[in-house]
């Protein structure tokens, strides 16, 4: 199991583009990966849907997990976008 | 939905695009009724699943190719979108309910009201995709169940006549001439959304045409945008009368060409409204002496983070550029009410946005926006050879006036103005005359504000009507206002564009007029024909009425040069 803590700097938040490239990025990948708040449920990474329903502001905290093959890289790419301002 | 509702006889609404247009029906369907509940498949659920998918997936495919048609913002909305209809969420969403039993097109339905729900419930631009949700919603149950496709289609065989209850921005994204032969619509008035794109478009347009909604699908129909007319299947006499009387007019528009005056020689600039740079060619083309409306709105609309003061500069220099020697009036940021802005929001919830936190005010609550667009201006006109003059929207108070005048001032700019369209501000425009340059007046919002008549709202569309004497009255006292303080006064709503009332509104005191760029050369032919005299002997008579018919019929009495315009 990879895990990453990391803090959203986008000024819109996990919304807009930034949202959709998390998305296509981890809907790319073979395997399982969830982003939650912390403390909060997780949800599908790959659905933009739910993504964009956990409403991410500039400045908060996530948690993105993912397990098999890959899952270290998977999920340094995906706190990369997701830290990225 | 061929072979339903009349094919024959004349539907009569308001003209507000002239020009005459024949084209085959097209009805734009909005809405798609809800799959009832408690609906069922035959049994194989596997193959009921694969059915809601692969319908997801067209959708998908189909969004994805009008976003590669339209390029740049509106690209990357729809395939935001197409990306929504292939979340893998709200498949696992349908294919448990499916597995359940529930009909694909419940299940559908269902499914999305799960994700919108937690949307709507989020407020603020998460509850604006929710409109985007439900179009990929009802295009997929449109497929499912075998029901006209919501939306503008963009691949017809020949221009088409397109008739709505009323039209959306979502909409017309991707429509030009060479696809709509003309648009009618059952609800809206001459400032309604479709009003001012058919007008930006060059189409012919009737708005408030009751009944229309009810022809069938495929039947020809002509539509005369100058009289109001709509003829169901017409004759080819009619056809070749409407079109010589419209071809004997726009010979007489292109024959007037040169600065906006009146017969005696009293000149009136005649400047064009624009969204943006994408607007200037229409404007030149059409003899615009420079811009008198520039929405910079436009803009910011439908991103997440407002434009960077290098993009802002570039776009208002292309505008600058486009007049040398001509003067452009750029209305500052106008967000709130009907434009949202995703990166402002209104600072807490508006009951009512047209009586909201928008225009001015909403720069009071972020004025570092108003900074960097002020700033922006100032760098773009420095060295420009046009002459930049930047107004406020939505000022009611000399305060307001003053703080905005002082902010431009404070950001290098030479002249600073602000529209009247609050009817405290025609009432007090004698105080705000001391305080400001000029005076720009927006007849649309005014009216509304005037009349208490929303816009939006067909039902009202008299209220609406700019011939309300009401409406001329405050036109009146913000244009002899401005007079009195040396001070200039325009028109830039839609009312400067109705060649009839353009003559009444010189004839008021107005000094320039600005619209959207095809109503130019009949203004300007309109005008040329009458002196001052006429003009304030039709404003006059306009002002003596006691109803909008009866102040238009009174001002035409005075206008004997429209007959030879066919107006």
């Amino acid at each position: 199991m990879a895990e990453r803590r990391v803090t959203v700097q986008a000024e819109v938040g996990l919304h807009a583009r930034p949202a959709a490239t998390f998305v296509q990025t981890a809907a790319k990948a073979g395997i399982d990966v969830t982003l939650a708040k912390v403390g909060g449920q997780p949800v599908n990474a790959k659905s933009i849907l739910s993504v964009l329903a956990l409403d991410v502001r500039q400045g908060e905290n996530v948690v993105i997990s993912a397990e098999g093959d890959g899952a270290e890289e998977l999920v340094e790419t995906l706190a990369a976008i997701a830290s990225a301002p | 939905m061929t072979g339903q509702g009349p094919v024959r006889g004349v539907l009569t609404g308001v003209g507000v695009s002239p020009g005459v247009g024949l084209g085959p029906v097209h009805l734009l369907a909005h809405e798609i009724p809800e799959p009832p509940a408690g609906s069922r498949h035959g049994g194989d659920a596997a193959a009921e699943r694969a059915r809601a998918l692969e319908a997801l997936e067209h959708v998908a495919i189909d969004l994805e190719a009008r976003g590669a048609k339209a390029g740049g913002e509106a690209q990357d909305v729809l395939e935001a979108q197409a990306m929504m209809a292939r979340d893998p969420g709200l498949a696992d969403g349908i294919g448990e309910l499916v597995a359940d039993g529930v009909a694909a097109e419940r299940a559908v339905y269902e499914s999305f009201g799960r994700f919108r729900e937690l949307l709507a419930g989020a407020g603020g631009y998460l509850a604006a995709r929710v409109a985007d949700l439900d179009d990929i919603r009802d295009r997929t149950i449109a497929l499912l169940s075998g029901l006209p496709m919501p939306g503008v289609p963009t691949d017809a065989a020949e221009p088409f006549v397109l008739i709505a209850r009323d039209l959306a921005p979502a909409d017309t994204a991707v429509l030009s001439r060479d696809v709509v032969a003309a648009f009618v619509t059952e609800e809206g008035g001459p400032t309604s959304h479709t009003a001012i794109l058919a007008r930006a478009l060059g189409v012919p347009a009737v708005v408030a045409c009751s009944g229309v909604t009810a022809v069938a699908a495929g039947t020809r129909v002509l539509v005369d945008g100058a009289s109001g007319s709509v003829r169901l299947s017409p004759s080819e006499e009619e056809v070749a009368v409407a079109r010589n009387a419209a071809a004997a007019r726009a010979a007489l528009l292109s024959a007037a060409t040169g600065p906006g005056m009146t017969a005696d020689g009293h000149l009136v600039p005649l400047l064009a409204n624009i969204g943006g740079p994408g607007d200037l060619a229409a404007a030149v083309a059409n003899g615009a002496e420079g811009v008198g409306l520039y929405r910079t709105e436009f803009l910011f609309l439908d991103r997440a983070t407002p434009p960077s003061a290098q993009e802002q500069e570039d776009a208002y220099r292309t505008v600058l550029d486009a007049f040398p020697g001509g003067r452009v009036v750029v209305r500052t940021l106008d967000a709130g009410a009907d434009k949202p802005l995703a990166f402002l929001p209104p600072p807490g919830e508006e009951p009512n946005a047209a009586l909201g936190e928008r225009g001015l005010r909403l720069f009071r609550v972020h004025p570092e926006v108003m900074d960097a667009q002020l700033g922006a201006l100032a760098r773009a006109a420095a060295g420009s050879r046009a002459k930049l003059q930047v107004m406020a929207p939505m000022v009611a108070t000399r305060a307001e006036a003053e703080w905005f005048a002082e902010a431009c001032r404070t950001a290098g700019l030479p002249e600073a103005g602000i529209m009247i369209e609050i009817p405290a501000a025609a009432l007090r425009a004698a105080d705000l005359a001391q305080v400001v340059d000029f005076f720009s007046i927006g007849t649309n919002d005014l009216a509304q504000y005037a009349f208490a008549a929303d816009r939006q709202l067909g039902a009202l569309a008299g209220l609406q009507d700019p011939w309300q004497p009401a409406l001329l009255d405050l036109v009146h006292a913000a244009a002899s206002a401005a007079r009195a303080g040396g001070k200039t006064c325009g028109v830039c709503g839609e009312a400067a564009a109705d060649p009839v009332l353009a003559c009444v509104l010189v004839g008021l005191g107005v000094s320039s007029l600005s619209m959207g760029a095809p109503a130019l050369p009949a203004v300007r032919a309109t005008l040329a024909r009458h002196s001052q005299e006429q003009c304030h002997l039709a404003a006059q008579a306009a002002r003596g009425a006691a109803t909008a018919e009866e102040a238009r019929a009174a001002a035409r009495a005075h206008l004997p040069g429209l007959a030879d315009l066919s107006l």
